[in-house]
Formats: C-alpha cells, sequence, structure tokens
C-alpha cells in the first residue's frame, strides 16, 4: 500500500526565469515539485524557497519573488505566468498548462528573480494626485455626499491594486517612451468623481495633458482584458480622453 | 539622431492630439474625395476622370487648398505617425484579441501608406509640376502603372492599406477624443468603421481596375516607360 503511495505522486514542472541582480543576465532555472491539491504558485514558490533543489538535483538559491495578501487585493506577486501577467496567488496549479513558465514582468526594472520595482506606478500616482485632500489645520466637517448610482461605478475603480499587470499588457509602456500606463488614469477619474476629491480635477487633467501622460494611449486595449481586477480601464481612459479634450478648450478659450 | 533625442522633440499632448485630429480633418476628407474623383474613371471612363480632375484644378486657391489641405499636414501627419510607429512594442503573440491586431495593423498600414503616398506622389503630382505629364494625361499615367502586374499589386497593397488606416484611425480617432466612451458605443462604432474600410477599400480597387482599361492607354506614358526603364535597369 505504501509503496503504491509514492509511484501515484503527480508532478508538478517549472521553468522559472531568475536574475541575480537589476543588472545581470537573467537565466533559466528548471523545478519538479510533488503535485498537493489546491496548489498555487505562490505555495509552489515557498516549497521551492524550503527545499531550493532544481530538478537535475543540484542545489541551487531559493528563488525570490513579493507577496503580501495571498488573496488578490494586494498586487504584490504579479509575474508573468504562462506568458500572461497576472497575480501568482491566484494562479492555481489545476488550471495551468505545464510545464509552468514563470518570468519577471520586464515592463519594470527587475530586482531580483521575480521581484520587480514597481516605483514607476506609484510616482504616476503622486504625479496625478490621486487622493483625496481632507487634511486641514482645523476640522473641515463632513464632506459631501456621494451620489449612490456614481459610487457604485466608481467602486469598481477604486479596487485598482496597482499591481502593474495593465502595463506590462501595453504596447506602449515599454523603453522607448514615458506612457504612465493605464492605471494612473483610471485613478484620476476615480478622484475626479469623488465630490471632495473634485477640487482637484483641474489639476490632475494638466498632469494627464503633461508629457507621458494620456496622449500615450494607443487603444490595443490590452489593459482592459488583462486587468485581474475587471477594472473598466479604457472606459476611464475614453472618459479621461473627453475630459482633458474639454479641458485642453476651456484652457484656450477661458482665458 | 538617437531615438531619445527624437523623442524629445515628438513627445506631448498636444502634438499626439494634432497629429490624431490631422488624420481625419483635412487628410480622411481628402481621401474620401479622392476616392469619388478615381470613381469618376469607373463612371465616366477616361473622359469622367479628365472633367474630374479638371474640376478640383478649377478650385480656387488651389495651390493654397493643396498645401494646407494635403502636402502640410500629410508630411506632419507622415513623420509623427513613424515616431508611433517606431514606438510601439507589439505583443500580439501574447494578447490575441481583435484590438491589439488592430492596433498592429494600424502600425503596420501606416508605414506602407507612409512609402506607397511618396512613391505615389513623385508618379503623378510631382511630375506634373516638373512638367513632365499634364493634368489631363494622368489617366494614362496611371493606366501605365497599373497595368504593370508587379505595380498593380503593390498600388493595391496602397489602397487597401490607406483604406485601413483611416477606417480605423477614425475609430481610435472617436475613442482619444472622448466622443466614443464606453463598450457599447466602441463597439458600435467599430462595426461602422469596418464598414467604412470595406467601402472605402473595394471603391479605390474597383477604380484600380478601370484604369486598366484600354481607353485610358497613350496618355503621357512616355514618362512612365523612362522610368520603367531606370527602375528596371
Amino acid at each position: 500500500m505504501t509503496t503504491d503511495t509514492k509511484l501515484a505522486v503527480k508532478k508538478v514542472k517549472f521553468i522559472i526565469t531568475r536574475q541575480d541582480d537589476p543588472e545581470s543576465k537573467p537565466y533559466i532555472e528548471q523545478f519538479e515539485l510533488d503535485y498537493r491539491p489546491g496548489m498555487n504558485v505562490i505555495s509552489a514558490l515557498m516549497e521551492i524557497q524550503r527545499n531550493p533543489v532544481k530538478q537535475d538535483g543540484a542545489q541551487t538559491t531559493a528563488v525570490c519573488w513579493e507577496s503580501n495578501c495571498l488573496e488578490e487585493v494586494c498586487g504584490a506577486c504579479s509575474m508573468v505566468i504562462n506568458g500572461k501577467p497576472r497575480q501568482a496567488c491566484a494562479a492555481l496549479i489545476d488550471q495551468l498548462e505545464q510545464p509552468i513558465r514563470i518570468e519577471p514582468m520586464r515592463t519594470f526594472p527587475v530586482v531580483r528573480d521575480l521581484v520587480i520595482d514597481r516605483a514607476r506606478m506609484f510616482n504616476a500616482l503622486k504625479k496625478v494626485k490621486a487622493w483625496i485632500p481632507i487634511d486641514g489645520t482645523y476640522d473641515l466637517g463632513p464632506g459631501p455626499r456621494m451620489p449612490e448610482k456614481k459610487r457604485q461605478w466608481a467602486y469598481e475603480l477604486s479596487k485598482c491594486m496597482t499591481c502593474g499587470v495593465c502595463l506590462e499588457a501595453c504596447p506602449n509602456v515599454n523603453e522607448k517612451t514615458d506612457f504612465m500606463g493605464p492605471a494612473a488614469i483610471s485613478q484620476v477619474r476615480l478622484f475626479n468623481a469623488h465630490p471632495t476629491g473634485e477640487m482637484y480635477e483641474d489639476e490632475r487633467l494638466d498632469a494627464l495633458m503633461e508629457d507621458g501622460g494620456i496622449e500615450g494611449c494607443g487603444n490595443s486595449q490590452n489593459c482592459v482584458r488583462a486587468c485581474p481586477k475587471g477594472i473598466p480601464l479604457t472606459t476611464s481612459i475614453a472618459e479621461m480622453n473627453k475630459a482633458t479634450t474639454k479641458h485642453m478648450f476651456k484652457r484656450w478659450l477661458n482665458v | 539622431m538617437t531615438w531619445k533625442g527624437v523623442h524629445e522633440l515628438m513627445k506631448g499632448f498636444y502634438s499626439r492630439k494634432l497629429h490624431s485630429l490631422l488624420g481625419v480633418i483635412p487628410l480622411g476628407f481628402f481621401l474620401l474625395e479622392h476616392m469619388l474623383t478615381n470613381f469618376s474613371a469607373v463612371e465616366g471612363g477616361s473622359e469622367g476622370f479628365k472633367e474630374s480632375v479638371a474640376f478640383l484644378n478649377s478650385l480656387p486657391m488651389v495651390l493654397a487648398l493643396e498645401m494646407f489641405g494635403i502636402w502640410l499636414p500629410l508630411l506632419y501627419h507622415g513623420v509623427y505617425g513613424m515616431y508611433i510607429a517606431f514606438q510601439a512594442k507589439p505583443n500580439n503573440n501574447r494578447f490575441r484579441n481583435e484590438r491589439n491586431l488592430r492596433y498592429l495593423l494600424q502600425r503596420i498600414s501606416g508605414v506602407l501608406v507612409f512609402a506607397f503616398v511618396i512613391w505615389h506622389v513623385y508618379e503623378t503630382r510631382v511630375q506634373v509640376a516638373l512638367g513632365n505629364v499634364t493634368h489631363e494625361e494622368l489617366g494614362g499615367v496611371m493606366h501605365g502603372i497599373v497595368t504593370h502586374p508587379v505595380y498593380f499589386i503593390l498600388y493595391l497593397i496602397g489602397v487597401i492599406s490607406a483604406a485601413f488606416h483611416f477606417a480605423n484611425g477614425l475609430w481610435s480617432f472617436l475613442v482619444s477624443w472622448g466622443i466614443t466612451v464606453g463598450p457599447r458605443a466602441q463597439r458600435v462604432s467599430s462595426n461602422i468603421c469596418m464598414g467604412l474600410f470595406v467601402i472605402v477599400a473595394i471603391l479605390f480597387t474597383w477604380s484600380l481596375f478601370a484604369f486598366r482599361g484600354a481607353e485610358f492607354q497613350a496618355e503621357g506614358t512616355a514618362w512612365l516607360e523612362m522610368t520603367f526603364r531606370t527602375l528596371a535597369g
């Protein structure tokens, strides 16, 4: 009986693109793990971390990756799995074709192995002032109410976790452009929809009209299909296209 | 010039917006006008085409119309378009969806049309300006080109690329100016624009076939024969 169980253990194969530091050349390592029901890419990476042995039996270093929430809300574990950028925590082994190929999202600078630096996204959020100004030297009191209908679609936009999948999917985010990518543009729509956030509306639109802003969109619409949270990114971009067009004429004609 | 230098020169909201606008006004309208003029070769044959060309040349301030309605917008749209085309990093093998394919085709057709238009303008308008052919002989020039099998294929590729680039560009113009915002609006406009592509492509192709007719023969072919000989030799 015991020998039978040993033979029946299913194996899962991984081909992982690794890189030792930001400047060094990437290389590939293969791993083979025992299958466990319900395992996902993160649990597989944890297994490799516990026992960093390659498929050929040779010892190696543990594969580095980033993750936090393990429930697809933090955006930290984005990587390219079988060619598709997505969250590793939501990538169930049962649903993946084998061997499973894992690479970092190269649109961003690679720090080590699967760890990438998403600083450009946070800089874009700062640039467009993706926050609501509520701080004052005295109690500002409650803000105006948001209509329920508006709240419903705005809530969808607020699901953005700055995971970077939309930037990885975008053919116009690359080393030849400085396009900020879809995520920050959608956040402008979110914060401009908020009754208090609206007070920064003009400044956010100005930021979208600076270099690397909304004009970088090439309408490939990969972002909306790749977004793990189903955010209507292309509707946000078109809505901001409309807002910046109006803003442009206002800037010309109102002075 | 390095890519960084090109990028510094071209980047920005207004330059991109101008590119988008010029593609429709005036260039889109000019393309449709050109399509209609050509179609007079289908409807009215050699005489009909001559009349259409004569009508265009009878317009007041025709040189200014050409300059500001065609040449300058074409130059800007073409050169800026090359910048857009070559900054793209297509990923169609990873993202196989129709809009992404059209993103790629828009850039490929743009580059093809850029080359085609230079060639076509050189053979027609430039030769008129140099005095090698007259406006009346343009039908014959076209006959000379499209009866040559290789050039006919190249012209077919040229006009179909132009029709696609115009129609698909109109679709993205509507998105980029915030006219079609939601997915339904973009789907409907996509169907309309692709329909437009088919119609424009068919009408241009039809007139190319019309120019193959014998009645266009023996007009202004002397210059063409000369260039063919140079190209072949």
